[in-house]
């Protein structure tokens, strides 16, 4: 088969480029550890949240020093914790934590997305996603569900606040919400 | 020699009803695609944010099932009956998949419209990847079917046609442009044997009350079994084009016929192994999967770069033939004046840049930032939507006249077309790709929330809205003035010849490459191979999590009931909160 040496060197150079690319990102998520969503959470049963021991009672729960889990469970439309439109409470976490999230979802396919981060998921019924992040710095993110989840999908939103570290009290009850009163109290 | 018409009046006639079959329904998707565009950037705002997702149902069906795939049978029973020069075996069983695919189509297509119907309980706003549990109308699943089982009886039309020319031509290669039908069939028959499983096993019993519950990640994984590879079933028909007309219309010839058979060999061969890189956020799917199918997308650029070097290397020869000389300045001997070259041009030029912010989407990690964002409709509008649809446009201002013996309305017009087109995809693009690094989410009626901005790192979220709306309106009148162009020249009149329907043969032709390319069982086989070591542990795996009809969570029709549900539970919470 007559192959021409420009095709050639070009064969070789896109292999190449292949290749660079695999080794890139194989490089950003093993050797810099950033980890994918996978199947290391067990499934749950949708229809029966309420007696599962972490997400029947969603919310923040302390497990270590600077160390938090959140189950947040999503529904149509929104997130409880998180979705303050809908009279639930934010998630909140205070500064230099290590924060596992777990989501998972009531009724249909919904995401978790944090808007200007890289925390993106999918809240699939049964399963359960988990995130872990750390939060450096005090303050708000929105998060927003970006999988088409039924006619209100676009109202599907909620909201993390990132305390201060010596101004936050778990289950929220110390906890003031108003980013201003706090800078007078404290800052 | 003559045109099509005066070969193949009766294939013509098919092809021609399979084209403006097509065109209606790009018709309808551009319709579609403008509200929406005006809705979500809240320029112009008509309908309720409720049926947003009706509309976008609409658009993403309308466009990517029918418009793509009807142009598809058109275009490939040209190249079969062309290249193996002799007629379908049997019109009537022609007619009857071609009738098979419309009768589905518009079953599927006026379920959708329903969703806009009040008084009427069908809908199924479920955009075109119907994930479960969101659910729709029997009838949006049952035209599904009937559309794929139409394909597959063109795929076998093509098929026997390949035989019959096989028993009186039992030495001879396959001609290019045959080849390239069959390869993409196969692809096809392997691809769409997923949905229809994940279709006729679970979603339609599901929808007619059979069984309570599906596994949502199992169907889905199902869905982009079948999703990755029909972008390439998309594709094909373009890169058919690149590779068979674009170098005629450049005065030349291709390059090289075997690398042709390579480069859609290895689409037939990676193009199914890889739909779990949709799922790259999905739980229930092990890391190491998600690693192998990125591996293998990668190499899936492979056949793209071999075909950006054939197309530029065929378009330079013609330009060489036509008196052009010098390292660029051949450019300006190319028939610039022609729509149908320099619609393709422009298409495969986007492509380029799809091809880019494609790789970006590939990356496994870097998808995090993208998934979900108006990124990825910025990034398909410039492959299926321009690319694709484009190249379809430009090739139609010659097939059309070769089809109707008609001469075209009008050069000019279709001229400005081509060009209106890849600058308001320009815009478009821009905009979407820009808007989706900033997080604004796609799929959504009013990416404006109360409790948080986007901030734009360039400009400002409203400039990037004026940028996306003023880009639809481009491409809404391009499409007009495209299909006006197409209606005018259906009843032209004059009856001047649209020239020879004949496809140059290539500078190196099939005759020293390994016979072994044409050996479609092998392909196969291999292919069937790939899918299942890609596929079964991961399939299994999802099962024996989910089980097999999933455990627990209702149905979802995506209809009034929900706006109820909603304004029930805001009632509640407003009420909490009172
Ligand atoms: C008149 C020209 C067009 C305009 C103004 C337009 C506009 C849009 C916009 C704004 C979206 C994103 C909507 C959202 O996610 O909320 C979209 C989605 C989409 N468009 Fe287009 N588009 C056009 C042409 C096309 C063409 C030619 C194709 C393919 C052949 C196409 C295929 C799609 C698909 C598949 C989606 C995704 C639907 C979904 O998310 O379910 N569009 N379009
Ligand atoms: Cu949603
Ligand atoms: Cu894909």
């Amino acid at each position: 088969m007559n192959i021409h040496r420009y095709e050639k060197l070009w064969l070789v150079a896109a292999l190449v480029l292949i290749v660079g690319f695999i080794a890139t990102i194989t490089y950003g998520s093993v050797g810099l550890g950033i980890a994918m969503i996978d199947d290391e959470a067990e499934t749950v049963n949708p229809e029966k949240l309420n007696e599962h021991e972490d997400f029947g009672e969603p919310g923040v729960k302390q497990v270590g020093e600077n160390e938090y889990e959140v189950y947040v469970r999503a529904w149509q439309f929104g997130f409880d914790p998180g979705s303050v439109e809908a009279g639930l409470d934010p998630i909140e976490v205070p500064a230099n934590s290590t924060v596992t999230f777990y989501i998972t979802s009531e009724d249909v396919i919904h995401s978790f997305s944090v808007v200007g981060t890289n925390i993106n998921t999918m809240a699939i019924p049964g399963e359960v996603s988990s995130v872990t992040v750390e939060f450096d710095e005090p303050g708000e993110y929105g998060i927003l569900c970006a999988e088409y989840c039924g006619a209100g999908h676009h109202t599907m939103e909620g909201k993390i606040i990132v305390h201060p570290e010596d101004e936050y009290a778990i289950n929220g009850t110390d906890v003031e919400t108003g980013n201003d009163t706090t800078d007078e109290t404290e800052a | 020699m003559g045109a099509y018409i005066d070969h193949f009046p009766r294939e013509a006639k098919l092809i021609r009803s399979a084209f403006y079959t097509s065109f209606i329904m790009l018709a309808l998707g551009g319709i579609f695609g403008v509200i929406q565009t005006l809705h979500r950037t809240d320029v112009v705002r008509f309908i309720d944010s409720a049926d947003y997702y009706t509309v976008l149902t609409a658009h993403g069906v309308f466009m990517v099932i029918a418009f793509t795939i009807f142009f598809l049978v058109g275009m490939f029973t040209w190249a079969v009956t062309t290249s193996l020069e002799r007629p379908l075996e049997d019109m009537s069983f022609s007619w009857l998949w071609f009738l098979m695919m419309t009768v589905g189509a518009v079953i599927t297509g006026v379920t959708i419209l329903l969703g806009f119907v009040e008084s009427v309980d069908v809908s199924a706003d479920v955009l075109f990847t119907f994930y479960a549990p969101l659910q729709a109308h029997p009838l949006f699943y049952i035209g599904l079917v009937l559309f794929v089982i139409g394909t597959w009886l063109a795929g076998a039309d093509w098929f026997r046609s390949w035989w019959a020319w096989k028993r009186e031509n039992p030495d001879e290669r396959i001609p290019l442009p045959t080849f390239m039908v069959l390869t993409t069939m196969i692809m096809w028959y392997i691809a769409t044997l997923a949905i229809a499983v994940s279709i006729l096993a679970f979603l339609l019993p599901w929808s007619l009350g059979i069984f309570d519950h599906v596994n949502p990640l199992l169907t889905r994984t199902l869905f982009w079994f079948f999703g990755h590879p029909i972008v390439y079933f998309w594709l094909m028909p373009a890169y058919m084009m690149w590779y068979l007309l674009l170098p005629k219309f450049a005065g030349g010839r291709l390059f090289s016929d075997p690398l042709a058979r390579v480069v859609f060999i290895l689409f037939l061969l990676l193009s199914t192994p890889v739909g779990i890189h949709h799922q790259y956020m999905d739980p229930g799917i092990a890391e190491g999967f998600k690693f192998i199918v990125m591996t293998n997308t990668m190499f899936l650029l492979l056949p793209s770069f071999l075909t950006a070097f054939t197309v530029v290397a065929s378009i330079e020869h013609g330009a060489r033939q036509r008196g052009g000389d010098g390292y660029f300045s051949w450019l300006k001997s190319l028939p610039w004046r022609e729509p149908a070259f320099t619609g393709m041009a422009l298409a495969g030029l986007m492509f380029a840049a799809g091809g880019f912010s494609g790789m970006i989407n590939a990356g496994m990690n870097i998808n995090y930032l993208v998934h979900n964002t108006l990124w990825v409709p910025g990034h398909f509008h410039l492959t299926v939507g321009t690319a694709v649809a484009l190249s379809f446009m430009a090739g139609s201002y010659w097939l059309i006249p070769q089809m109707t013996g008609r001469r075209l309305a009008s050069k000019p017009i279709a001229l400005l077309q081509v060009v209106l087109w890849f600058v308001g995809m320009t815009f478009m693009a821009n905009s979407m790709h820009r808007s989706g690094l900033i997080g604004i989410p796609r799929r959504t009626a009013e990416p404006q929330y109360q409790g948080f901005e986007f901030e734009a790192a360039l400009g400002s979220v409203s400039e990037l809205n004026a940028q996306l709306a003023i880009g639809a309106t481009l491409l809404f009148l391009s499409l007009t003035l495209f299909l006006w162009n197409m209606l005018i020249t259906a009843f032209n009149k004059s009856a001047e010849s649209p020239g020879e329907n004949v496809i140059p043969t290539p500078l190196s032709g099939p005759d020293d490459s390994p016979a072994v390319l044409d050996n479609m069982k092998l392909w196969t086989a291999i292919a069937v191979v790939l899918v299942i070591l890609a596929y079964t542990l991961p399939l299994a795996s999802i099962v024996s999590r989910g089980g097999l009809l999933g455990r627990g969570g209702d149905a979802f029709p995506v209809s009034i009931d929900y706006l109820a549900l909603f304004a029930q539970v805001a009632l509640e919470s407003a009420a909490g909160l009172v």
